[in-house]
């Protein structure tokens, strides 16, 4: 008999809040050591945005396969729903950040002696007032579709009637499209803007990328401590196959993002544009050429054959890889724009930090995991997941 | 193949039972042939993966030194030219060409295999044992040598009714 229902011990939020404490613990330090106003700030910004990213593609995973109605995800559809619940609580903790003195100490373009006539053009976009109200209208947006979607899910589950399902695919298609564009603008608030000057019409693509590879790697390894914990069996080798093609497939085309970004603007050589892979090269050159090796070629090789994609052993240690890798990736985007060369570096407080934001991260997944079936036994799909057969 | 047994099946739910209970009985299929992928078939029939994969790889990894390789024999040596200032040896800028030559040449390799493996290059006389499965039916082959007898033929025929085949046409 397979156990459908996720039950939150003691030990796991016990692991879980001590990952929070040595979170807190790294931001007194941080406090403590004098490390910067700046530097805090972009630590917090750089994690809030990484597990906001991990929130939004829980939720983006089930919505575009409800759209396209696949089958075989269904086996493994909880553990987006359950990722999309952290989307709210990053919403909360980055409108306090802001409000609480984030927004001056690393955004150029809050300051008024810092405008110019380039800032001043761009003003439109670029004011306080406006940024808040973008910043309620997505999560507002994201919250609200990620209850909504959820909610038709588990009706799904306990009605067995097929107009949720049909609810579900117009919710989905609704997250979709809006999602299209605040994953774009959103970008361009909170990451693009710390350099205010520079501009890149790839950036949105790129980052949402970056959000998808990594999400995906933490859908693979959710699903691999819930089957460690004796949960999730009728999760085989074939769905963790097609995990893994997600994998090899997003790690990829980040690349090919990153490059077209990185090739026009090294071939162009507009100052304006190359200012912003000068200041990468010149304060952060052992992180930038990190990025590329652990999120492209790790990955490309180890992933390429079937083998490897269908076995944990070999999936589990590339996922915790690219997870790592795009949180260098977000580094060697923030820091530079956030902190400056001199002043940026990776210690207790960067690690801390992330440490303790993925136990905040795993406490809501795992709680939001215990209050459904892990197994959507009624969805229409349910059986043909559970046929699922990938040949190559 | 001149000697043979072809039997149909109308639904693919059937013909995977019914492929499971042929073999079951010692009969053994030499193909089964579908207007469209069944999931499962591949396991049931007892196939040894294909090695298209590897083709792909050996025939990507070729395109990929061979564009780089005469981008920088052309850019450097025999042709160079400069554009904007850059140095003759830009790899950033041969990257482009270096994944249209990695697709290209998987590709090829990838078709041609396919063409060479399946007996389907130009020239090549395609036998055609059911038309009727370019549409909607299923078709298990069964291959006879000289050493099968009528008795053994029999034997089979037996093993392909009881698995629910219609239509057996034996050639002897």
């Amino acid at each position: 008999m397979e156990n459908i229902t996720f039950t939150l011990t003691k030990k796991i939020v016990t692991i879980c809040i001590i990952m929070v404490s040595i979170g807190l613990l790294a931001l007194v330090y941080g406090l403590i050591a004098g490390l910067g106003g700046e530097r805090i700030s972009a630590n917090i910004l750089l994690n809030n945005y990484y597990f906001l990213g991990m929130g939004l593609i829980g939720l983006f995973f089930v919505a575009v396969h409800a759209i396209a109605e696949s089958g075989w995800q269904v086996s493994v559809q909880r553990i987006g729903e359950a990722m999309s619940t952290f989307i709210p609580i990053a919403g909360i903790l980055m409108l306090l950040f802001f409000v609480f003195g984030g927004l001056h100490s690393i955004y150029d373009w809050t300051h008024p002696e810092h405008i110019d006539e380039i800032l001043a053009k761009k003003a439109p976009y670029l004011n306080e007032p406006f940024f808040y109200i973008r910043l309620i209208i997505y999560f507002a947006i994201w919250s609200l579709l990620s209850f909504y979607i959820r909610k038709t899910s588990r009706e799904l589950d306990n009605q067995k009637d097929i107009r949720y399902f049909h609810k579900l695919r117009k919710l989905s298609a609704i997250f979709i499209v809006t999602y299209a564009i605040t994953s774009v603008t959103s970008a361009w608030d909170w990451l693009m803007s710390l350099d205010a000057h520079w501009f890149s019409t790839l950036y949105g693509w790129y980052i949402f990328m970056s959000m998808l590879a990594s999400g995906v790697s933490m859908i693979i390894i959710i699903l691999y401590l819930l089957k460690r914990m004796g949960y999730m069996t009728h999760v085989n080798n074939e769905h963790i196959h097609d995990l893994g093609k997600y994998l090899f497939g997003f790690s990829l085309f980040w690349a090919y993002l990153w490059f077209s970004q990185y090739m026009l603007i090294w071939y162009a050589n507009i100052p304006e544009e190359t200012i912003y892979f000068s200041e990468r090269l010149d304060h952060f050159k052992p992180i930038f050429m990190a990025n590329i090796i652990v999120n492209l070629a790790i990955p490309l090789l180890l992933l390429m054959t079937r083998d490897a994609k269908r076995a944990f052993w070999m999936l589990i240690p590339v996922a915790i890889t690219v997870f790592i890798g795009h949180w260098i990736d977000l580094y060697q985007i923030i820091m530079p724009g956030a902190v400056g060369g001199e002043k940026a570096g990776i210690g207790f407080l960067e690690i801390g930090l992330t440490i303790g934001y993925l136990g905040l991260f795993f406490l809501v997944v795992f709680y939001s995991l215990s209050k459904s079936p892990l197994v959507p036994k009624n969805h229409p799909f349910y059986n043909e997941s559970q046929d699922y057969h990938t040949n190559y | 193949m001149n000697k043979y047994i072809t039997a149909y099946y109308l639904d693919e739910g059937k013909l995977l039972k019914g492929v499971k209970q042929i073999k079951s009985k010692g009969v053994k299929i030499k193909d089964v042939l579908s207007p469209f992928p069944v999931h499962g078939l591949d396991k049931a029939l007892g196939l040894r993966r294909s090695r298209l994969a590897r083709v792909a790889f050996a025939g990507g990894a070729i395109g990929a030194i061979a564009g780089f390789g005469f981008q920088t024999w052309v850019f450097t040596s025999a042709y160079p030219i400069n554009f904007g200032g850059k140095p003759y040896f830009s790899a950033p800028s041969f990257i482009p060409v270096t994944f249209e030559t990695t697709v290209l040449f998987s590709a090829f390799s990838m078709v041609f295999a396919f063409l060479i493996a399946s007996k389907l290059l130009p020239g090549e006389n395609p036998v055609i044992l059911d038309e009727r499965v370019t549409d909607d039916h299923f078709l298990v082959v069964i291959e006879l040598d000289e050493e099968s007898t009528e008795e053994s033929i029999k034997e089979i025929e037996k093993a392909l009714k009881e698995a629910g085949a219609e239509g057996i046409i034996i050639k002897a």
